[in-house]
C-alpha cells in the first residue's frame, strides 16, 4: 500500500519535473527559465529523498536550487544590456 | 524540413538504443562483490554510522580529493577571468523585509551547515552539502546587504588552509596508518558518537570549509565582475 503511494507520488513528481524542464527550455524570459530550472532541482531532490538517497537530495537542494540559481542570476545581470 | 527529419531520425535512433539498453533490465537482488564488501565490512572498518560517508571519505577518498581539486580549479579560473577592473560597484539597497529576515536566518543557516558537515559521519550529509549550505548563508548576506563585502583574503586563507590540511591528513595516513587518507589514523571510537570514525569528521570539517569558501568565492567574483560594456 505504502509503496503504491510512493510510486504515485514519484510519477506525479516526474510529470511536474518534465513540465518545469520544458518551461526552462522554451520560455522567452530568461529569468523565468532560471527559476524553472531551480524548481526542477528542488523537485528532483524530493525524488531522491523518495528513492532513499538523502545525501544526494541534500546536495541537489543546496547546490541545484540554491547556489546555481543565484549564480545564473548574477551572470544574467552581468550580460544584460544596460538600457533595459 | 530535411533538418526536422534528420532530428526525428536522430531521436528515433537514440530511443532504440536506450530501449535495447533498458528493455531487459531487472532489479538485482544481491549486491556486487565490492558493494557487499562495503556493506558488510564498512561499519567495522571505519566506525562511520553513515555508510555513504564511509565510502566517500575512506574507500573513495582519493576521488573526493579529486572533486575538491576540480572545484578549486573552477573557482580559480572564474577568479582569473572575472578580475575586477573598475573599483566601485554600486548596488541598489535591498528591502527592509529582506534585511530583517536575513538577520534572523543567517545564524540559523550557518548553524545548519556546520551541523551537516560535523555530523557527516552519523547522519545524511557531509562536507559538500554543509559547505554549500554555508555558502548559501553568505549569499543571503550579499542579497540583504549588497554593498557590504566579505573579506576575500579570509576566504582565500580558509580555503588554502583546509585544502592543505586535507592533503596533510592524507599523507599522514601513508606514514602512520595503512595508506592515503586511511581513517584508522585515529581510533575508531564507539559507533554513533560525535567523536568517532577516526579522521573522517576532521576530513569532512576541512572539506566543508573548503567547499563553502570556494562557492562563496565564486559568487563574490561574479558579484564584482565587470558588466558587459560591448553593446
Amino acid at each position: 500500500m505504502e509503496s503504491n503511494l510512493n510510486i504515485i507520488i514519484a510519477i506525479v513528481l516526474g510529470v511536474i519535473i518534465l513540465i518545469f524542464a520544458a518551461l526552462a527550455i522554451y520560455h522567452k524570459k530568461l529569468s523565468v527559465a532560471i527559476i524553472a530550472a531551480g524548481a526542477v532541482s528542488l523537485l528532483a531532490s524530493i525524488m531522491y529523498l523518495l528513492l532513499a538517497a538523502p545525501d544526494v537530495a541534500m546536495t541537489e537542494a543546496a547546490i541545484g536550487s540554491g547556489l546555481s540559481v543565484i549564480i545564473f542570476f548574477y551572470a544574467l545581470n552581468k550580460i544584460r544590456k544596460h538600457h533595459d | 524540413m530535411i533538418k526536422k527529419l534528420l532530428l526525428f531520425v536522430l531521436l528515433a535512433g537514440a530511443g532504440v538504443m536506450f530501449w535495447t539498453g533498458i528493455s531487459d533490465y531487472e532489479v538485482k537482488q544481491d549486491l556486487n562483490p565490492i558493494a557487499s564488501y562495503y556493506a558488510d565490512q564498512g561499519l567495522e572498518e571505519t566506525g562511520a554510522a553513515n555508510l555513504v560517508t564511509a565510502v566517500v571519505v575512506r574507500y573513495r577518498g582519493l576521488d573526493t580529493l579529486g572533486e575538491v581539486v576540480i572545484l578549486f580549479l573552477t573557482a580559480s579560473i572564474l577568479g582569473f577571468f572575472l578580475i575586477k577592473r573598475d573599483g566601485k560597484n554600486d548596488f541598489r539597497e535591498s528591502s527592509e523585509i529582506l534585511k530583517t529576515a536575513s538577520r534572523l536566518l543567517e545564524p540559523i543557516i550557518i548553524l545548519a551547515g556546520v551541523y551537516v558537515f560535523v555530523n557527516g559521519h552519523l547522519t545524511p550529509g557531509g562536507g559538500f552539502q554543509g559547505g554549500a549550505i554555508l555558502a548559501s548563508a553568505l549569499i543571503l548576506a550579499y542579497l540583504a546587504n549588497p554593498n557590504d563585502s566579505i573579506s576575500k583574503t579570509l576566504l582565500k586563507i580558509t580555503e588554502s588552509f583546509s585544502g592543505l590540511s586535507f592533503v596533510i591528513i592524507g599523507v599522514l595516513g601513508i606514514i602512520l596508518a595503512g595508506g592515503f587518507l586511511d581513517s584508522t589514523l585515529l581510533p575508531a571510537g564507539s559507533i554513533g558518537n560525535l567523536i568517532s570514525a577516526g579522521v573522517i569528521p576532521i576530513i569532512y570539517l576541512f572539506v566543508g570549509l573548503k567547499v563553502g569558501s570556494e562557492l562563496a568565492g565564486i559568487v563574490t567574483n561574479l558579484k564584482y565582475a565587470p558588466k558587459n560594456e560591448s553593446e
